[in-house]
């Protein structure tokens, strides 16, 4: 979503009033007055809640800040050095990257094989299927996250009876307890919960794939395996490069499934980096940390930047391949 | 980019019964159906096997919850909902979730539009550097941007109240919604402005009785997406309202519920139907606009 919004944004026509029609700057001010009127409570709002939070929220991690009552003291890069040093840090930070490496892949592939079965117009159920797969994005993830705590329970939850009564396990498999499980657990519950949009996005992407090329490979003799790979596959590849980013930035931001379903435990198992920065800031442990929560995430924040960036070339890339392809 | 089925021209859409349509398939199509339906069918059912779960348990006694896998409860007990509703302060939270909800909808949907409107037909000084500014929003790592927004809540006297989420809420560029708008006014033709421009009406009355009218998709997908946000949104009011528990929304109260009854298994449950389904139903109604939202979002 990010990159082609920016690039959308860059290719709005430009229409209206002349952009240089030779008078005054003042002149072509007052004449624009309604536009900037009407851009006047967006940018009160945006300058309130997101640029002036964004900056401010780097300037925090500076400071030894002991809770919102208590004055503020600039400690210049001592939160950082802190950060570098805490192994509770760390820790987190591996586990959302490591989340993140397995839910994504699962998620995205999985979507793929699904929207790519539900894409023939001709299957009537499509529609049907659809709606049931999307159903968990539009619920809130707090309240599904403490919903799935019933349902994975070891107290005769549903899913513990289940195995039981198939005989897949001898007995109750204790999901959210056991710190080998908890993080799994959660992964698996995020990837229903997010499915949905993303095998939205890929029914999006698989709109573009024209038909004639599959027709024409038909001809040739293809069957569905090969017209899906020679043809479905290089033509959204661009659009999984943004899927992917999407799904990682989510992925890595994960926080109320995980606050609802474990609060980040047991014994930390399944603290992830917005439910450390949560814990350092407003949680139970201890004398909330303002500062230093604001330094980890801010940290953390960079890091996703960078991946984004590193997508972002990979599109151009793709891009630049589709236009080759398209035009053998 | 909608997503409906693709047109295909070849199709045999004549066929007008289901049979009709069945026997117009190929013998190919008519296989893959079957097994596509026949794999689809029971993952679909554990798809939303825990929705289904969690209503019955709130008709259930706490012992019959977790005594079967048996959805139809033995001995209703709709009394787990007024309980919920009244000893748990669900029906106060509704309230909270109801009005935070509306209010930022409302808030979003004029202001999205209205910038949206100026960027899609207008050309002023200083829009290039606007529009790179928005572009930079969605770029810049966010660090922990609820800790300022708290304090500027604060400062600004609205700690603590349902103003405070609200605007929380609604805050922020929306570059997303504001680009679904720019988009969908910039292809509307110019005659349109042109002619009522001649009539005598204004910059203000263009855009309040020509242009927004004929947004109504771009309307109900903003109203779509930011309602979905804001009646799901945790964070900001776990953080606004940690002092005052009478102002929580449904997922915060129901958060703190879980804490506090933690042996009320069907009043949890109850609990958590009540706030999951006016969501639900209003996905089921109008998913058409849900998916094409989201669609249009990632196209954006």
């Amino acid at each position: 979503m990010a990159i082609g919004a920016a690039k959308h944004a860059a290719s709005l026509p430009e229409r209206g009033t002349p952009a240089r029609d030779g008078k005054p700057l003042t002149q072509r001010l007052w004449a624009a007055r309604w536009c900037y009127l009407f851009l006047l409570p967006n940018l009160v709002l945006a300058g309130m809640f997101t640029f002036y939070p964004t900056v401010m929220s780097w300037y925090f991690a500076f400071f030894d800040w002991s809770g919102f009552q208590s004055d503020r003291e600039w400690i210049g890069l001592d939160n950082f050095r802190e950060i570098v040093a805490d192994e509770f840090f760390w820790d987190a930070y591996r586990r959302s990257f490591l989340f993140m490496l397995v839910a994504v892949p699962t998620q995205v592939v999985l979507a793929l094989i699904v929207a790519l079965a539900l894409n023939d117009s001709s299957y009537k159920l499509g529609t049907f299927f659809r709606t049931v797969f999307f159903l968990p994005v539009v619920t809130s993830a707090a309240i599904v996250g403490i919903v799935m705590t019933f349902v994975f329970s070891p107290f005769n939850g549903p899913v513990n009876k289940v195995l039981l009564e198939v005989g897949l396990v001898d007995r109750p498999v204790d999901f959210l307890g056991d710190p080998d499980t908890a993080l799994w657990t959660v992964a698996g519950v995020w990837i229903w919960k997010w499915f949905g949009i993303t095998m939205i996005y890929w029914l999006a992407a698989l709109q573009v794939v024209p038909q004639e090329l599959y027709e024409a490979a038909r001809l040739d003799g293809a069957n569905r395996m090969r017209l899906h790979k020679d043809i479905t596959l290089p033509m959204v590849f661009p659009f999984a490069v943004v899927i992917v980013l999407i799904t990682i930035v989510g992925a890595l931001n994960v926080f109320g499934l995980v606050q609802t379903m474990t609060g980040g435990g047991p014994f930390f198992a399944s603290e992830v980096m917005e439910v450390y920065v949560y814990r350092n800031a407003f949680g139970q442990s201890g004398i909330p940390r303002l500062g230093y929560a604001s330094a980890a995430a801010l940290f953390f924040g960079i890091t996703v930047l960078g991946l984004s960036l590193l997508q972002g070339w990979g599109l151009k890339k793709a891009n630049h391949a589709r236009a080759e392809m398209t035009q053998t | 980019m909608a997503i409906r089925p693709r047109s295909q021209p070849k199709a045999p859409v004549h066929a007008t019964s289901a049979r009709g349509w069945w026997r117009s398939l190929g013998r190919g199509s008519r296989l893959r159906a079957i097994v596509t339906t026949a794999i689809l069918l029971p993952i679909g059912f554990g798809w939303i096997y825990p929705f289904l779960w969690t209503v019955s348990a709130g008709f259930k006694s706490s012992g019959e919850i977790f005594a079967g896998l048996n959805l139809i409860p033995a001995d209703p007990q709709p009394e787990n909902y007024s309980r919920a509703w009244t000893d748990a302060n669900i029906g106060r939270y509704f309230g909270n979730s109801l009005i935070t909800t509306v209010a930022s909808t409302a808030i979003v949907l004029v202001t999205v539009s209205m910038m949206g409107y100026v960027l899609g037909r207008y050309q002023f000084p200083g829009k290039k550097p606007l529009i790179a500014l928005l572009a930079v929003t969605v770029f810049l790592p966010e660090g922990y941007t609820i800790i300022p927004i708290f304090e500027l809540v604060n400062r600004l006297g609205l700690a603590n109240s349902l103003a405070g989420v609200t605007l929380a809420l609604a805050g922020g560029a929306n570059v997303v919604m504001v680009l679904l708008f720019a988009g969908y006014f910039a292809q509307l033709p110019k005659e349109l402005e042109e002619a009522a421009v001649v009539d005598g009406a204004g910059f203000l009355r263009v855009f309040w009785e020509i242009m927004l009218p004929l947004s109504k998709p771009i309307i109900a997908t903003t109203i779509i997406l930011q309602s979905m946000q804001s009646w799901n949104a945790f964070l900001q009011p776990l953080v606004l309202t940690l002092a005052r528990p009478d102002l929580r929304t449904l997922a915060v109260g129901i958060y703190a519920f879980q804490g506090q009854f933690y042996t009320d298994w069907s009043g949890m449950a109850a609990a958590a139907t009540i706030s999951l389904a006016p969501i639900v139903i209003i996905f089921l109604f109008l998913q058409r606009y849900f998916v094409e939202g989201v669609a249009g979002a990632v196209k954006a």
